[in-house]
C-alpha cells in the first residue's frame, strides 16, 4: 500500500469526541458520521478533504472513547493514512480491524505542515518528507499485518475457518 | 520461575501457556464480551455480514443498551431495537434496557458477572473498571466483538506493566477518585498508553472495592490498556452475596514479576482534586481552584455507585444547592437507585433542590439528561473533560469526587468538602 497526498496537521491528545462527536453516534452509517468528521476540533474539515489526503498528528491520537465511530468517519471522509507520534491503543486496533491504515512515525509532528504533500510506501516502510527526506517507518509485528492483508479482523478470521467451529 | 506480573499471569493462563511476556501475541478466548447501545449495532452488523447463524459463546455476550437510554430520540431507540432483535435470536444472550438497565461498568459488577481471574473484553473504553475485582479487562472496538460473537476469541498484545504504589493514610473527605485524579495529573493521558497499570499499597488496601472500581475506571484516562488490583478479603466479600456459586481462585503478581516501572504516590499527603478543562491531567487541589460553576453531575460508571451517592448526601445533607446551580443525581443502576431511595438519600437530594435521573450515561457524554450551553461549567463525577464533551464546544467540565462535587452545588463554585461540612 502507497499513499501520497496532502497534509493536514493536527497536535497531540486528539480524542474521539473530536474525530466524531457523541452526539452522532446514534447512527452508525459512514457517510453521515464522515459528514461530521472533526466538526469541532476544525469546522468544514470533510469538505476540505481531497483525494489522498493524509493526517499527520501528535502523540496518542485517537484518546478517549473505543468508538469504532472514529476510524470509520475518517476513511469515509477520504483520508487515506493517519501518520501520528503514537496512537490510543483502542483506536490503534480499530484502524487495523477496520482497514485505516495508520503509521507510528516519530517526530512527525515536527517535520510536516499544513498543506504539505508527503508520500507513505506501507509496504516499502519508508515515509517521503516534503524535504525529500526519506525517513524509515517500521513495518506491523506479522500478527498484524496478517490482519492487514486480509483486510480486517473479520475476513481475517474467516480466512482461517476459525468461525466455522461457531456456526 | 514465571516472575509474572498479575496481567501476565491471568493472560498466560487464558492462552493455556506456561507464561507470556511483553509484545507477545495471543488468541484468547474472553469470559465475557460486552457491548452497548453505540458499539453493539457496528458489532452485530459486522456479525450478521459474515452470514452466520450463531454465535459461539452466546452466554458470554452481554448487551447494556445505557447510553443513550431511556431512548433519547428515534434514531436511539433504532440502535436499541438492533440489540433487542439480536438478543431474541440468540438464546443466552445476556440483555438489559430499561427498568433492568444501568451503566454498564456499575451494573456487571453489581450482577455478580465478575469474578477475578476472567478475561474480559467490551467494546466500550472504560472496560477496563473491572480490573478492580482482579479480572482482566480492556476495551475494545465493535469490530472485536463481532468476532468474538462469531468465534468466541479476541487477539490480544500482552502489555508490559506498570506498578503504581500508594501508601499512607487517606485523610477525610479524599477517596479513589481523587487518588487516580491523582495517578493521571503525575504520569499523564498517555503516560500508560499500551501498558497495564498494577495498583498496590497500604492505601489500596484499606480502600472500599467501590474506591478501586473509580480507578480502575480511569485507568483508560491514562492511556492504560487495563488496571489491575489483586482480589483480597475485600473483593471476596464484595461477591460472596453476588456471585454466590461461582468458583474463582485468587490470583497474585510473582514476588519477582518485572515491571517496566514503579511509581509511588502518597497518598497521605493527597487533599481532594479537581481535573481542569479539557484534558484528565490538569489535576490540581481543588481548594485552590477557584471557579463558579452552572451544574454539578453526579453519577457515571466512575462514581454512580451507592457508595458515592451516599457521599454527596453527606455533603448535601441539610445543604440547599446555591441558586442558579443546577445539581443532577443519576444513580448508576437500579440497585443503586432502589438502595438509595430506601436509605433516604433521595430525600437529601430532593430537600437540597437536585434532580433525580433513572439510571443511564446521560450528560456523561453529551447524550441527553443534562446538556451544557457555550459559556457554561460543569463539576462532575464522570472520568472525561474533553472539549464539548458534555455539551457545548465552548463549555468546561471539571472531574471531582462526589463529596467534591456535592460541595460545589452547595456554594456554587469548586469548594473542597470540608470548607462546607
Ligand atoms: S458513564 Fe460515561 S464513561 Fe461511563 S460508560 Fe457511560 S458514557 Fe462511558
Amino acid at each position: 500500500m502507497k499513499f501520497s497526498g496532502t497534509v493536514s496537521v493536527f497536535g497531540e491528545n486528539v480524542n474521539t469526541d473530536e474525530i466524531i462527536a457523541a452526539r452522532y453516534l446514534n447512527t452508525s452509517d459512514p457517510a453521515v458520521l464522515a459528514l461530521h468528521c472533526m466538526e469541532d476540533v476544525r469546522p468544514g474539515f470533510p469538505q476540505s478533504i481531497v483525494p489522498g489526503h493524509i493526517i499527520v498528528a501528535g502523540a496518542n491520537f485517537g484518546c478517549g472513547s473505543s468508538r469504532e465511530h472514529a476510524p470509520i468517519a475518517l476513511k469515509a471522509a477520504g483520508i487515506s493514512c493517519v501518520v501520528a507520534e503514537s496512537f490510543a491503543r483502542i483506536f490503534f486496533r480499530n484502524a487495523i480491524n477496520t482497514g485505516l491504515p495508520i503509521v507510528e512515525c516519530p517526530g512527525i509532528s515536527s517535520r510536516a505542515a499544513e498543506g504539505d504533500r508527503i508520500e507513505v510506501d506501507l509496504d516499502n516502510g519508508v515515509l517521503v518528507l516534503p524535504s525529500g527526506a526519506r525517513r524509515t517507518i517500521s513495518p506491523f509485528p506479522p500478527f498484524m499485518q496478517a490482519i492487514v492483508k486480509e483486510g480486517g479482523w473479520i475476513p481475517y478470521l474467516r480466512a482461517q475457518k476459525s468461525f466455522a467451529e461457531g456456526a | 520461575m514465571s516472575r509474572m506480573t498479575l496481567s501476565e499471569k491471568i493472560l498466560a493462563a487464558a492462552a493455556r501457556r506456561d507464561s507470556v511476556a511483553p509484545g507477545d501475541f495471543l488468541l484468547v478466548e474472553p469470559d465475557l464480551g460486552l457491548a452497548n447501545d453505540i458499539t453493539a449495532p457496528i458489532a452485530i452488523q459486522e456479525f450478521e455480514k459474515t452470514g452466520a447463524g450463531s454465535c459461539r459463546f452466546p452466554e458470554r455476550i452481554w448487551l447494556v443498551a445505557d447510553h443513550f437510554t431511556p431512548n433519547k430520540d428515534i434514531l436511539s431507540a433504532q440502535q436499541v431495537k438492533v440489540m433487542r432483535d439480536f438478543s431474541r435470536r440468540h438464546a443466552g444472550v445476556h440483555f438489559f434496557e430499561q427498568g433492568d438497565v444501568g451503566v454498564e461498568h456499575a451494573l456487571l459488577p453489581e450482577l455478580g458477572a465478575i469474578v477475578p481471574g476472567m478475561v474480559v473484553i467490551g467494546a466500550d473504553s472504560h472496560t477496563c473498571t473491572y480490573g478492580a475485582l482482579g479480572a482482566f479487562a480492556t476495551g475494545m472496538g465493535s469490530t472485536d466483538l463481532a468476532g468474538f460473537y462469531l468465534t468466541g476469541k479476541a487477539w490480544l498484545r500482552v502489555p508490559s506493566s506498570i506498578k503504581i504504589v500508594f501508601t499512607g493514610t487517606l485523610r477525610k473527605w479524599v477517596t479513589g477518585k481523587d487518588l487516580v485524579l491523582a495517578l493521571i495529573g503525575t504520569i499523564s493521558v498517555s503516560g500508560a498508553l499500551y501498558k497495564a497499570l498494577e495498583f498496590s499499597g497500604p492505601a489500596i488496601d484499606s480502600l472500599s472495592v467501590e474506591g478501586r472500581l473509580s480507578m480502575a475506571n480511569m485507568a483508560v484516562e491514562a492511556g492504560a490498556k487495563n488496571g489491575i488490583f489483586t482480589a483480597d478479603e475485600k473483593v471476596a466479600s464484595y461477591l460472596s452475596s453476588r456471585a454466590a456459586g461461582r468458583p474463582w481462585a485468587p490470583c497474585a503478581p510473582d514476588a519477582d514479576a518485572s515491571y517496566e516501572k514503579v511509581v509511588t504516590i502518597d497518598a497521605g499527603a493527597l487533599e481532594p482534586l479537581v481535573a481542569a478543562p479539557h484534558l484528565p491531567q490538569n489535576v490540581r487541589p481543588a481548594a485552590e481552584t477557584d471557579a463558579k460553576v452552572d451544574q454539578v453531575v453526579i453519577g457515571s460508571c466512575t462514581n454512580g455507585r451507592i457508595e458515592d451517592l451516599r457521599l454527596a448526601a453527606q455533603v448535601l445533607k441539610g445543604r440547599r444547592v446555591a441558586a442558579g446551580v443546577r445539581c443532577i443525581v443519576i444513580p448508576a443502576t437500579p440497585h443503586a437507585y432502589r438502595q438509595a431511595l430506601s436509605e433516604g438519600l433521595f430525600d437529601v437530594f430532593l430537600d437540597a433542590g437536585a434532580v433525580i435521573s433513572p439510571p443511564t450515561c446521560g450528560p456523561c457524554l453529551g447524550g441527553h439528561m443534562g446538556i451544557l450551553a457555550e459559556g457554561e461549567r460543569c463539576i462532575s463525577t464522570t472520568n472525561r473533560n474533553f472539549v464539548g464533551r458534555m455539551g457545548h464546544t465552548g463549555s468546561e467540565v471539571y472531574l471531582a469526587s462526589p463529596a467534591t462535587a456535592a460541595a460545589s452545588a452547595v456554594t456554587g463554585r469548586i469548594t473542597t468538602p470540608s470548607e462546607v461540612v
